[in-house]
């Protein structure tokens, strides 16, 4: 460890203290020890500077939804793969979704996440522990065992818990823990076999669809089964004007109800379905313009509160297959910065410090960890951007082993530089051999 | 480029052994070899392929049925989903155009496990195959193959998606019946949302002027049907009076399980094509099935065996067009 890092003349973006100016950032012992003008004293002594000049100085970002896929699929991802692609990303934190094979669901589960991930020495992997055994949605997991070994909170993701009595006890039985429960919104009643976005574009093109209101119906349900019950409530990448209209509404009346949005929901539309490419096969589906637009909206007026690049990494062998057989996911963690900066940014839906919001402050505070800020003797964990540097999304360059990746070729901005996670240089780009 | 309706039905002049194509496509050159779909097709181009087939309609009435264009050549009949019609015509317009054939049928639809479609095609491929035609249950099967292979590929049924040599041949056989599309009211009658018969004739029918209404319940409609350039009548018996062309779609009996309509009396009675509905459509209508038909379901026998029926005409021009179909990739493919 680096004990003295000092990250000079930065534009220090620190929304939890209302930061946003060009200051230095002073590391000790892996802690943050000083925001402001450091002393010329000081600047010497330092073991190592690191210039950020121009660039962007953020509290570490935070994924709170990625699929390392381990344990079972580990040649489509594993949690050091997975932790290298998070580091060059600019994420310091990293929350993986239960649904592995088998699903996360013993605290002995958790256990091994967590020391795959001090292994890899990357990135803080976190986990999130199955709401039901298997994720079949019929009885609950061991929640309690499960919190306790650490997991940040609960979700079957990659699918809902459709039958409404198990979410009740699911939502009544976590409230002894104060960890959030997550929720794949999605009642397979309204498009069981759907592949994509029921509408205009899967009629053109022959595809079983899944209707909006899957995904609006479950999480109206899980919005009257929360009231009184006292326990968080996460719901998972939305892309639904009326499920965003949901979450406005349930936050007006102040309750415990947070949301996130992937890049795919704020750039992408259902038409881009079209030629029948796979990496456009994504769950939930891929909508209309009015939806993104709605998403976009939201994120304007606070009503999302997190964004989440859902990292699902396939083989390429498995989306060589039929849309209908391929399966849903696509690999973005290594893009995710830049698409929310051209979604976001570029739109001027929000500002950095909005962003960093979203990215940081947000998904902590929802998971429950002492992150997501640079105040002073908080561990280090900080992103280093350089804003302005244009790019052209290249999947070869993924440290990710996967490549399903739809924005292949995309032009964008916005480049980690460094990120540091606990005080150590976990990443550089300066570094990386091209 | 529309064409002017005088240079319709000009006469044939027909000489040797392929198809002389008329005058007026002088100009036109056919450039696809692969036949995916009607959506993607000018009216030009369909057009181009039923005067192509008119040509080689004559070749079935001779005594030699047989002409060589695809002499040498190996069509793949390459049927993931049962059938026995469209097979049998796509084996058949091969060897009248003296290509060998292939059939490979696989009953499992779901090929996420075991060999994939690809690895499939691509073993075929290695064997020296022309030709695929592809039935799939997965919709954009067969443009996922195109987009992988060098053969050409003739889509003869995805998913919902489309079924264009059926498209083509319902509209050639209009055609034939009227001499043109233009202005000609088309029923179109069923389970339009699971449907690519339904699909395609729609993309291929307006295209050449024709005014398409899908007739069905709201439960076998599919999302955002009004987006589509037809027009929606939850009525055959309003439909039924005013139009030129009556399409009856084959009714699925497992769409019951859907809970799409209560039961198959209560569709017959709102959906059938009884002898009691055609006696109120124009006295020259014209009865189209692709086929097979549920008798007393969606038609009664009565109408389907009846003077208006062209039930069987379709059977006949289906070898036609797929002729045309497979000469036309063929020789695109040769010419890159």
């Amino acid at each position: 460890m680096e004990d003295q890092l000092l990250i000079k003349n930065g534009r220090v973006v620190d929304p939890a203290n209302n930061v946003d100016e060009v200051l230095d950032v002073l590391i000790v012992a892996g802690r943050v020890a000083e925001v402001g003008h450091v002393s010329p004293a000081v600047q010497k002594s330092v073991s190592r500077t690191i210039d950020a000049r121009d660039k962007l100085v953020t509290p570490g970002l935070i994924d709170m939804h990625v699929h390392f896929r381990e344990p079972g699929d580990e040649e489509e991802e594993t949690i050091a793969s997975g932790s290298a692609a998070a580091v060059a990303a600019g994420f310091t934190s990293v929350v993986c979704m239960p649904n592995t094979n088998p699903a996360i669901q013993y605290e002995t589960d958790v256990e091994f996440v967590h020391r795959k991930g001090r292994q890899a020495r990357k990135t803080h992997v976190y986990v999130m522990g199955s709401i039901t055994k298997d994720r079949k949605g019929e009885e609950l997991a061991e929640m309690g065992m499960m919190a306790e070994a650490g997991a940040l909170g609960f979700t079957d993701d990659g699918r809902g818990v459709q039958d409404p009595a198990v979410m009740r006890q699911a939502i009544k039985y976590a409230a002894m823990f104060d960890t959030v429960v997550g929720q794949h919104c999605q009642d397979n009643s309204y498009g069981r076999d759907g592949v994509m976005n029921s509408g205009y574009s899967s009629t053109i093109l022959g595809l079983p669809g899944m209707d909006v209101l899957g995904e609006e119906a479950m999480l109206w349900r899980d919005i009257q089964l929360i009231k009184g019950a006292n326990v968080r409530y996460h719901a998972q990448h939305l892309s639904t004007a009326g499920a965003v209209d949901l979450v406005r509404q349930a936050k007006a009346q102040s309750l415990p109800v947070t949301c996130e949005v992937t890049p795919h929901h704020l750039l992408l539309t259902d038409e881009a379905v079209s030629e029948y490419d796979t990496n456009y096969k994504v769950c939930p589906p891929l909508r209309k313009q009015r939806d993104v637009d709605a998403l976009r909206q939201a994120i304007s007026e606070g009503v999302v509160d997190a964004l989440a690049s859902d990292h699902a990494p396939h083989l390429q062998s498995e989306k060589e297959l039929e849309f209908l057989a391929a399966p849903f996911g696509i690999a973005s963690l290594e893009c995710a910065l830049s698409l929310y900066i051209k979604a976001l940014i570029d739109t001027d839906v929000v500002d950095w410090p909005g962003l960093i919001r979203m990215m940081a402050v947000n998904p902590a505070n929802i998971l429950g960890i002492d992150k997501g800020t640079l105040s002073r003797g908080k561990q280090a964990d900080v992103t280093i951007i350089d804003p302005n540097e244009e790019y052209t999304i290249d999947v070869n360059t993924f440290q990710s082993k996967s490549r399903n990746c739809p924005y292949q070729g995309w032009r964008v901005r916005g480049r980690v530089e460094q990120t540091i996670v606990g005080g150590e240089v976990r990443f550089e780009r300066s570094k990386v051999s091209v | 480029m529309p064409i002017s309706k005088s240079h319709l039905r000009t006469t044939k002049r027909h000489s040797g052994m392929i198809p002389h194509i008329k005058k007026k496509h002088k100009q036109f050159q056919w450039q696809r070899k692969h036949l995916l779909g009607l959506r993607e097709l000018s009216r030009e181009e369909i057009t181009y392929i039923l005067d192509t087939a008119e040509g080689f309609e004559q070749i079935s009435t001779r005594s030699v049925k047989k002409a060589p264009p695809l002499r040498g050549k190996v069509v793949v009949n390459l049927f993931f989903e049962d059938s026995t019609r469209t097979r049998s015509s796509f084996t058949l317009a091969a060897h009248r155009l003296s290509a060998d054939t292939l059939d490979f049928s696989k009953e499992s639809s779901s090929v996420s496990k075991g060999e994939t479609l690809l690895d499939t095609a691509k073993n075929l491929e290695a064997m020296g195959i022309d030709i695929v035609v592809i039935r799939h249950t997965a919709a954009g099967a067969a443009k996922l193959l195109s987009k992988n292979i060098n053969a050409c590929v003739v889509n003869a049924g995805d998913g919902f998606c489309e079924h264009p040599t059926q498209g083509l041949l319902d509209i050639y056989t209009i055609r034939q019946m009227r001499g043109s599309l233009e202005g000609l009211r088309v029923a179109i009658v069923g389970d339009i949302a699971h449907s690519r018969v339904a699909r395609s004739d729609m993309w291929g029918m307006t295209k050449l002027g024709a005014q398409v209404t899908f007739v069905a319940p709201p439960t076998l409609l599919p999302p955002d049907v009004r987006q589509l350039p037809v027009q929606i009548s939850y009525c055959l018996d309003e439909v039924v009076e005013k139009v030129d062309v009556i399409n009856m779609l084959r009714i699925q009996f497992e769409r019951l399980g859907g809970n799409a309509f209560p039961s198959i009396r209560e569709y017959s009675r709102y959906f059938g094509l009884t002898v009691e509905r055609l006696s109120r459509a124009k006295d020259n209508v014209i009865v189209m099935h692709p086929g097979p038909i549920n008798r007393g379901v969606e038609i009664d026998s009565k109408v389907a065996d009846g003077p208006n029926s062209v039930i069987l005409q379709q059977v006949k021009n289906g070898l036609a067009v797929r002729m045309a179909v497979l000469f036309l990739v063929n020789q695109a493919a040769a010419q890159t």
